[in-house]
This record gives structure tokens, sequence and C-alpha cells, in this order.
């Protein structure tokens, strides 16, 4: 680091002044003159045939304007919401994508499913109208378990997807594996279930439509994490205008956690609308409607088995998982559960054969897609589950066997069996720092004390990795991916020696407005107050991938530094024209060109009022300073680490305290280490949330989502999380040039399984997450008897 | 339709006088007819905290409260206590500290903080903890605003010694 | 939500005359909005309270507690008068929700609501107290009738509620995590005509545990309660807790608000 500006330094965030004061503009803000309000009729029905909808009684309501059915929305030719990564089976056949209308046309799929949009003066004339549409539905039986869905006899959710199977896909060596177990001395086996969480963003989801008939142009404001890809996929797919006629723009977005990736049917239906009735059309989710309607994450029912020799080496892992992927496939959902998952199975550990076996199936439920670490959480959970309980097996202390089996700090760069080639990393490093920082070895001493109180106390560990930085062009293409994931910036110089960066990442809560600003203090000299992080307008911002799966310093910044690197080759032609050098001469290091041995040196801030004053210029040079990179990321990165969560439970009670938090992660280079570590105990919130508290349960009868308020999801809340102990490793990463990993969703990868571990320790048996206190309370008893 | 009902009030200082619905949620008040888009809303169920503001000195839901039952009461949101300085110290340390990230819970944050130092100029983090225990936060896993409202009381008892 | 008239009488023969049939009464609003917010009610008017002087008093006369209808948790968690002379109700009240909804929920408005989870209920029952209404008074073993019903006739409101000032209290709340209601609370006194042990959140309704009641009066001890245990028949099962589970809890939290009371 340079300066305290620069990188590496806990710089304070420049965005924060909008939030504290209350002038942060989120999208339901915003209002366009004239705008109408519009509210979506939901499905009351899990399963259902529309048999008929009468919107009679609701048209003539006050202040209607419109109302909009699927019907309505096929016959404008709209395109259905798309899913972006084709996967093949097994058997060589193309994944299943059945129709995903925006509205319902004649059935629906999931309680919450859209069936029609009133569009009024006001909010509440447009609900009150939605209420007076009849719908005549013929109930089915639905079917809300993954496991349930594959069997038999099940029902089936779309008339083109025999046994509700979307994929059946593998990845791996079969007969690997085989061999592996045929040899092993020892077999731990696991069932698991990683429980079905609803996102919950404090913002809920909201549109904007506005339509220019002038230029024939949509404007859409959308609660979008990636404004660019709505804007492809609403254009190239849905159809609803060229991208050149379409503006996009994601203004301040309060959270997302992967729930505002996706294009969603309501902002395609407010864009479509407000072009049909030339007239701005806004929608905000309830909290009730964003339960029904966001993406929801994980749902995973897996059993692993683990394959040991006789001194615990891993000689092969084999996984079969069963993921839901809700009623209709969300954007990116097929990609979750196969190459955002499996590919993470080998963990920190060599494991030489692995075989991965995934369904992916169809339920009457919502679209589950990516959330916070997207598949890799899944990973983690069962590696790192499985792995303690062969500790368990074979009596052999969860660190001795982790050691035992780590990629060692020398064997980079790492090639997994499952796709992934690890860059760098130091995993026993990690490990022994998280031991230290959670004082391991006081455990014993700190456990009998518990117990002099009648308390149980539990000690666990999950070393995670990650697969980040998403992702390499041709990779993921290769892999089925219908898009690059590529990202562009754009560093343009003010004469008066100001920059803006324009960048295709979105920040909503991950500080880029200050990140991306250290990069250019830092790199070219330009005091941090004068560079402003401009994102998420389409009409403004090069083409971008977004934000997600921890890509933006990765990918984004690596960009930024790609046009620094522009900006720094031109400069020196100026500067070495302004010091009349040659420009082979020039040395440039943080904004000062010099001439090589000499103290003859111009500034950034020269060089740039040259460049749009160009009295004194090289002749054969465009002026203007103003320069554009895309960069294509290699490989993915690899954060990884080792959480250690220590935990108190009453027996009497089943009440779980999470009493201690430590973690050592590497994720490289450390751009603004209190914003990483803010990532962190976000993450592990979540994760703990997760563990401990959230579920989203749906009546296997009904179909009716039964957690769908606050009153029945369990939010983590202030008093319910500890404090937590971060500290970061690093191994640089070789394979960008800012060597940094990325760190947004390690917290939620690592959580889950290191919470579940130290639950179990505590109480002697397993148990499935979440880990109420009715389920701790029963394992603790049927454990206490056990031993008795 | 229901007749409009005539409310007077102070928000942040001013007097305001208005016909409002009687359905007109105080937030949605705040938000719509004022213009003060500071106040969040999070969820209509009551629980998530984004909607909270100052009534008669009190934090509240902004969500659960009717316009028409602020009839002269006084009302004070983040952008009131920005504008009197009420919130500054927290407000300072909240960046010092990295205590937001998408910023959607901040303002009600800062409220219900500005409440506990007012009632407890001492509090343990527990204490901190437990009175935050009506804001949700999704982003920060919170301990980065509890450390900011800690060091806040702390400099405030420092600086009146 | 839907749209209502909106009233604000001054004074409780006004509040009453205003009452008809879709009409709903206004205290603090922390469980009306939400139900109305979500559609699930749709009053025609509301009739609030809060202009209503007096309403909110608190006054405690050395063997009794009064609190107004419209006196706020806060109010009650941070009076020193009730603090001092029935420091069981300070506490509870100062644990119902969070410090928003202290700062506008009501006694009155939790009584005459009866959720089967809410605190005040354990309260009133486990001191034995009185409610008061513009028209009588109910003993508060009458009061709470069944899920979300009271003994309120259709014109009356509830307008304070008196408790004695016990020898002992206590009450221990297991929370439903995510709302914050109890899946079990129970208060337990030492009242002058015998121990009570008033049970929320468990079943439809407040009631009382009148095995453990038993039990006490003989020794007041946490290890009296040994064995005894509530039938888990008519408690509430939900995706929180099964009835087993809460006759299980009510055992629990039973032992531990003796303790807390000093026994």
């Amino acid at each position: 680091m340079t300066s305290e500006t620069g990188v590496g330094a806990s710089v304070k965030r420049k965005e924060d002044k909008r939030f504290l004061t209350g002038k942060g503009r989120y999208l339901d803000d915003i209002n366009r003159p004239g705008q109408a309000y519009g509210a979506f009729l939901r499905s009351p029905h899990a399963f259902a045939k529309i048999k008929s909808i009468d919107t009679a009684a609701a048209s003539a309501a006050p202040g209607v304007v419109a109302i909009y059915t699927g019907a309505d929305v096929a016959a404008d030719g709209v395109g259905g919401l798309i899913c972006g990564w084709a996967i093949t089976s097994k058997d060589g056949e193309p994944h299943k994508a059945p129709a995903h209308p925006a509205i319902a046309v004649d059935t629906v799929r999931h309680v919450g499913d859209q069936v029609a949009f009133v569009i009024a003066d006001t909010l509440a004339q447009a609900k009150d109208a939605a209420e007076l549409i009849e719908v005549d539905y013929e109930e089915m039986t639905p079917v809300v378990d993954g496991a349930a869905a594959v069997a038999a006899g099940a029902p089936q959710v779309h008339d083109d997807v025999p046994g509700n199977l979307c994929y059946d896909w593998e990845l791996g060596d079969q007969a690997a594996v085989d061999a592996a177990f045929a040899s092993a001395a020892h077999v731990t086996t696991l069932d698991i279930y990683n429980n079905r969480l609803v996102p919950n963003a404090m913002e809920p989801r909201a549109a904007i439509g506005d339509y220019d008939s002038g230029n024939d142009e949509i404007l859409l404001y959308t609660t979008s994490q990636n404004p660019h890809v709505a804007r492809l996929v609403l254009s190239a797919f849905v159809g609803i205008a060229p991208e050149h006629k379409l503006r996009v723009i994601a203004p301040d977005v309060g959270g997302g956690f992967g729930s505002k990736i996706f294009i969603y049917a309501e902002e395609t239906i407010c864009a479509w609308a407000a072009k049909k009735l030339d007239r701005a059309v806004k929608w905000t989710a309830e909290r009730s409607e964003s339960f029904l309607s966001d993406a929801h994450g994980r749902d995973h029912h897996t059993t692993a088995e683990l394959a040991m020799d006789a001194n615990g080496k891993f000689l092969g892992l084999r996984v079969n998982t069963i993921a839901n992927m809700g009623a209709y496939l969300s954007t990116f959902a097929t990609s979750v559960p196969s190459y955002l998952y499996a590919t993470l199975l080998a963990g920190q550990y060599t494991t030489p054969a692995i075989y991965a076996n995934v369904k992916a199936v169809f339920t009457n439920t919502a679209p589950v897609d990516a959330y916070r670490g997207a598949g890799r959480p899944e990973a983690t959970y069962v590696v790192e589950r499985i792995v303690e309980r062969a500790a368990r097996d074979l009596g052999i202390s969860p660190v001795e066997l982790r050691k035992r089996n780590f990629i060692a700090p020398d064997a980079y760069p790492y090639e997994t069996p499952v796709i992934m080639t690890y860059d760098s990393g130091n995993y026993p490093l990690n490990l022994d720092t998280a031991l230290k920082l959670i004082d391991y070895d006081g455990f014993a001493a700190r456990r009998a004390e518990s117990e002099s109180r009648g308390k149980k106390r539990g000690i666990g560990l999950s070393s995670f990795i990650e697969a980040c930085g998403i992702a390499p062009s041709a990779a993921v293409g290769s892999l089925g991916a219908g898009v690059g994931l590529w990202e562009s910036a754009q560093v343009r110089f003010n004469p008066t020696g100001g920059v803006t960066v324009f960048t295709g990442s979105h920040s909503h809560g991950q500080g880029h407005e200050t990140t991306f600003a250290q990069l250019i203090s830092e790199h070219l000299g330009v005091p941090i107050e004068n560079v402003e992080v401009s994102h998420g307008d389409t009409g403004k911002v090069p083409f971008g991938m977004g934000t997600y799966g921890s890509r933006s310093l990765a990918v984004g910044g690596s960009a930024i530094m790609r046009a620094v690197d522009k900006i720094v080759e031109k400069g020196k032609k100026v500067a070495a024209h302004l010091m009349e050098a040659s420009a082979e001469d020039i040395e440039h290091a943080n904004g000062v060109f010099k001439v090589a041995g000499t103290d003859k040196q111009v500034t950034m801030a020269e060089v740039a009022f040259a460049a749009y004053v160009p009295h004194n210029y090289p002749p054969d040079l465009e002026p203007g300073m103003d320069e554009t990179a895309f960069y294509d990321p290699t490989n993915f990165t690899f954060p990884a680490g080792t959480h250690i969560a220590e935990v108190e439970v009453d027996p009497d009670t089943g009440a779980v305290e999470v009493v201690d938090w430590a973690a050592s992660d590497d994720f490289g280079n450390v751009i603004n280490p209190m914003i990483v570590e803010g990532q962190i105990h976000g993450g592990v919130a979540q994760g703990i949330g997760q563990a401990l508290l959230e579920n989203a349960v749906y009546d296997p009868d009904t179909g009716q989502l039964l957690s769908g308020s606050y009153m029945d999801y369990t939010m983590p809340r202030a008093d319910d999380l500890p404090s937590f102990k971060i500290e970061t490793t690093n191994t640089p990463c070789p394979g960008n040039p800012l060597g940094v990993k990325g760190c947004g969703e390690a917290g939620a990868i690592a959580a889950p399984a290191a919470l579940m571990n130290a639950i179990t320790d505590a109480i002697g048996v397993e148990i499935d997450m979440p880990a109420t206190r009715e389920k701790v309370w029963r394992a603790a008893q049927s454990a206490q008897q056990a031993a008795e | 339709m229901t007749a409009p009902i005539i409310v007077t009030l102070t928000v942040n200082g001013e007097p305001v006088n208005r016909a409002v619905e009687p359905r007109l949620t105080l937030a949605d008040f705040l938000r719509d007819e004022l213009g003060l888009k500071g106040t969040h809303v999070g969820c209509e169920h009551g629980v998530c905290g984004a909607c909270t503001v100052h009534l008669n000195g009190a934090t509240v839901r902004g969500c659960l409260t009717f316009a028409v039952q602020c009839e002269g009461a006084e009302v004070e949101t983040v952008e009131g206590g920005t504008d009197s300085g009420r919130l500054k110290d927290l407000q300072d340390e909240f960046v010092a500290r990295n205590a937001l990230q998408c910023g959607y819970c901040t303002p009600g944050m800062l409220l219900s903080a500005a409440e506990l130092l007012e009632q407890n100029p001492a509090p343990s983090r527990d204490e901190i903890r437990e009175h935050l225990s009506g804001n949700y936060c999704r982003c920060t896993g919170y301990q980065a605003i509890v450390d900011a409202i800690e060091t806040t009381a702390r400099k405030r008892v420092e600086l009146e010694r | 939500m839907y749209e209502f008239n909106y009233h604000r009488p001054g004074s409780v023969d006004e509040a009453v005359g205003l009452i008809s049939e879709d009409a709903k009464i206004l205290a603090g609003g922390q469980s009306l909005l939400p139900t109305m917010k979500l559609r699930l009610a749709q009053p025609s008017d509301m009739i609030d309270l809060a202009g209503i002087p007096g309403l909110s008093d608190i006054s405690v006369d050395g063997s009794t507690v009064t609190i107004g209808a419209t006196a706020t948790h806060a109010s009650v968690a941070a009076s020193s008068a009730v603090a001092g002379a029935i420091p069981a109700l300070a506490k509870l009240a100062s644990g119902i929700g969070d410090a928003q909804v202290r700062n506008m929920g009501t006694m009155g408005g939790s009584v005459a609501n009866a959720d089967p989870a809410a605190d005040y209920p354990a309260a009133l029952v486990g001191l034995g107290a009185t409610v008061h209404t513009n028209s009588r008074t109910v003993a508060a073993d009458d009061f709470f009738t069944g899920i979300f019903e009271t003994d309120l006739a259709e014109n009356e409101i509830v307008t304070k509620v008196s408790f004695p000032v016990p020898q002992a209290a206590a009450y221990v709340k297991f929370a439903n995590p995510a709302s914050r209601y109890a899946i079990v609370g129970v208060f337990v006194a030492k009242t002058a005509d015998g121990v009570r042990v008033a049970v929320t959140g468990a079943g439809g309704s407040v009631f009382r545990a009148s095995d453990m009641e038993a039990a006490l009066n003989g020794n007041f001890s946490a290890s009296s309660l040994d064995g005894i245990a509530v039938a888990s028949d008519d408690l509430n099962s939900d995706l929180h807790a099964s009835a087993d589970y809460r006759a299980h809890l009510v055992s629990v939290m039973a032992k531990r608000a003796v303790q807390a009371a000093g026994g």
C-alpha cells in the first residue's frame, strides 16, 4: 500500500454519506411522471389448471388502467423467461426447459405464481381491483419435495417433463470411485439435507417500466445485480425491445445475495406494459410476495460416501444429489447444483477419485437459483460434514484427519478430479491460525465449565473452498453457459484531472464505489475524492456481466487494471512528449511519469490535461484520456480457509447459543480489509441463519408456504449472533492482475458445516439443518438415553 | 371512499398540515406526501424495522402507525436527525467502522441507536444487541454496528469528562 | 389495506358510542395493523383511544398496581413504581416484542386481543388481576376464553387492569425465534390466595397449571414440580414446536420461574 487511500487500506466508504443521511436512491424512492401502479394477482394454489379468468368486475373498478393475463402477454409475442445454462444429462439429452411464461397461461405451478397484472392510478386501487378478478381453478395434487418429485407416481409438474426430471447429470470418474471403494478400509456414509432458504434482502424487489414514444425507447428501473444482463435477456430472449432501444437502470439496490441476478416476471411485465400503455408502470414487492416469488436457495437431498484407507486417507468420494429446481427454471438455476457444486467436492483435500450424480427436479414450489454461495455452500456442507463424521467413525481427531488429507502448500497449481485446478493456497496455515484464534486447546476446560452449569459445549470446524471470480468465458461456455463471464471497465479522465470509472459490476452493498476508487487512487495517483465510480446504468456503462459469484474485484477490478494499463501506456507517450524524451525512457508509478535516470517528471493530472488541450502533444496520438477494457479471467479463483464455531447447548430446551466464532480465510491480496471483514461477517451471519434459524417450508399436502412471513421465517437478529474473530492470510491469486480471490460468499459457504459440526460435538448426535431448539432437544434426549 | 382527515404534526422540526386517507401509514406519509425517502419499507409484517422513526421521542415502526394517529405529535426521521446534528457522532462512527453495506436498514439502525444511547449512555454489547433486535440487517452480521454504537457511547462519556 | 373511517374520541363513553359490528378499537396497533396490511382484517371504522386522557395512567397504592389500557409496554417496563411493587410485571413488559413494539403496544390492546402467545395474559392470570371495562370488572380467570377470544361484550372497552401485589413472582418465557411471541411463557406468583401458575403460548388460551399450583402450595421450590407435567393433548402444535415439546417446556419454564421467584 502506498497511501491511506490506496490498495490495502481500510478506506472509509465514499457511498456511506447518502445512506447514512437518508439520501440513498432505492427503486421505490423513484417515481416517474404520470406513473401508474401495478399489482400482481397470484395463485393461492400450489398446482392448478386455470379454467377461466373473469376480469370484468376488476376492469370496471375505480382507477383501473389495464389488466393483463398470460393470454394477453402471449398474444403480444412476449417470450418466456429463460434459463441461460445448458446442462447435458448422462444420456446425452439436453436438460428439459419447459415453458416459463411471465404470467401463467393455463396452469399455475406454485403458490404465488403470477395469474394477472392489474395496473391502476394508485397502488391501493390496483390491489382492490385485483381482488375482484375471478379465477376458476381446477386444483391438482402438488409435490413439493425434490425426492418425492422424482419418485414413481409423483404429480407431474410439467406435461413435457416426465418424472419431473430436468436433468440427470454426472461429473467425475465413476469407475475410479468404484475401484476406490472396493479397496477401502473404511467407508463413511452420510445422508444429508441442505435446507431451502429465502434470500430476504432487506429491500424488496421492484421495477418501473417507462416508455418514450418519441424515440420508441423503453426505460426500465429494476432492482438488479446485473442490468446489462437483464437488458440482454429481455431483448434477445423475451423480445421486449432491441437492446439499443432498452435502457436498464439498477439504482441503489438494498442487498441482493444472488436473488436479484435473475430476470423475473415482474420487471419483464413492467417493461412490456409501459410501452403498451405508453405510461410508466411501477411495481414494488410486498414482503409476503417476495417470500413467494423471489428465487429461493439450496434445497438439496444428498447421499455421500467417503472411502478411506486404514490411516484415514481419502480414496474416493461418491455423491448423489437431488436438487430442487422449483416450478420453473430461473435464469441460472441449472448451473447451481451442477458446475457450481460438484466441481468443489474435492474440498481442500487430495481425494483422487470423485463421482457425483445430480438429478435436478421440478416441484410445485418457487423457482430455486443461486443464493450467496450458489452450489458451493452445498458442496462444503457435504464434504465438511462427512469429514467430521469420518473422524468420529475412525476415532481420529477432526483436525488430524483434515491435515492428513490437505492439499500441500507446494502442490499448486493443483488439478482436482472435478475439473477445477486450484491456483494457490495454504490450507494448513488457515487451519492452524483458526485453531489458535478460537483457543482450540483451551476447549476442554471450557467444556468442563459449561458442564458444571448443566450445559453442553461443542466445537466444530469447516475447511471450505470455493470457486469464485466467475469465470473464464470459454471454459464456462464449454460447460453450457449461454453467456461469457468477463467484465468491463472504462476509465475516463476529465480535463481537470478527476476520473470517472464506469464498471460493469454493480454494488448493492459491496462498497465498489470505494474499493474501485482505491485502485485508481493507488495506481494513477488520483486523490480518492476525485474518483467517481459509476455503475448500474446501461445508458452510461459499457456492457458488463454484473456482480455475483464473488467476482467484482477479481474480474471487474482486473478490467479496471487493464484500462489503467492502457491509460498508462498512452500517458507515457504524452509524458514523453511533454518532457522531450522518448516513450521507452518513461517510467510510471502511481500516477507519476519520470524520465528514467533523471528527476524530470510530470503527473497524471498534467498528462490528462495535455490530452484534452493538446497544444503541445504528440502529432500522431489521438487526444483524450479515456480507455475501455474488457477482462476475461483465465481461471476461477479459489478462496479458502477454516471456520470454527463454538456453541453451548441447553439440553433442557435445545436452545443453542453461538458463543464464539473464529475464521482464518485466504482471499489473496486484500484491497480494503475493513470491507472484506464486513463481507465475512455478513456471510457467516447468513450461514448461521441457515444452520440455526431459517427454513423455507412448504406443506407437503397443500403446497402452501408455511414460512411465508417474518412471523414464521426466522431471520438472524443482532441478539442471535456473536462477534466474530476473523483473520486473513494471503497466497496471492496468480490468475489476475490484482492477485485477489474474492470474499463475498465465503462466510455463507463455510458457516453451516462449522455450526452443525459444533452442535454434533455438543450433543453427540447428528441432526439436519436448521438445528431448531426442538430438534436439538429431541436429539440430545435420544443421545442421553442411548448413553444410559 | 372514506373522507380524508386533516392531520397537523411536526416533522423534523417543521409544522406539517395535510389531508390524508386514514389508512395511510406514517411511513408512506413521510415518503410519499413529504418526499422524505430515508424511511424505508422492508416488509408489511411490522417486523423488519427498516421503517423505524422517532415519534414523540420514541422509536416506532412507521409502517405500523397511521399518519392520522400522529395528530399533534413530533416525528423525527433520519433526515431530521441529520439536519439537527443529533445523529452526527453515530453517523461518523458508522462510517469509521463500516457499519453499513447496502444501507437499507441504516436509517432505522441509527434512530434505534440514538434512542438507546439516550436511555442508556453506557450500554454493554449485549444491551446494544438486544436494543437492536427490532432492526433486521441482512448485510453486516451486526458486529460492526454494535462496535460503532459502543464506540460512540464511549466517546460521548469521554467528551463529558 | 382496505379503507376505513377514523375516529379519535375524547372519552371512553364517546368511544363506546362509536362501536359497531365492523369497527375495531385502536390502541397501539402493533397486532392490528399487520393483520390489516395482510388484508386479513377489514374494519369499517377505527376507534383510536390515544386521545382519551387518563387512560394511560399507571398507579401503585401499596397493595395494587393499576395500569391504564393505553399504557405502553415501555412505560410499564420503565415505571419505577411498577418495578418496586411487582418487578416481574415490569420485567415481563420489557421483554415484549422489541423496543419499537414496546413504545406503541399497550396493556389494553394486548389483553383485549388475547393472542394465545402474548405475555400479558400470563401475568394477569398469574397474579389474579382484575380487568376493568367501561361497565364492569372481570376477574382474569374469567376473562380469557379462547383463541383471540375474551369475555368482553360488544360494547365494552378495557379501561384498566389492576394487579394485586404478590409476595413473590417471576415470568420466564421461551420465545418463538421468529415472532418473539411465547412458545411457552410461565408466570408464577405467590399470592394471598396461594400459588398461581399461568401458562401462555402453549395452549389455545392462557391456562392455569393446577397440579403445579397444588405442588407449589405444599412446597414453593422447583423440585416440587419434578414429575408434574401438563398434558400435551390440548397444546398447540405448529412449525415451531410440537405439543409434546411445549408440554416439556412448560415444566422447564415453570421450574425456572419458581427459582426466579425465590423458590
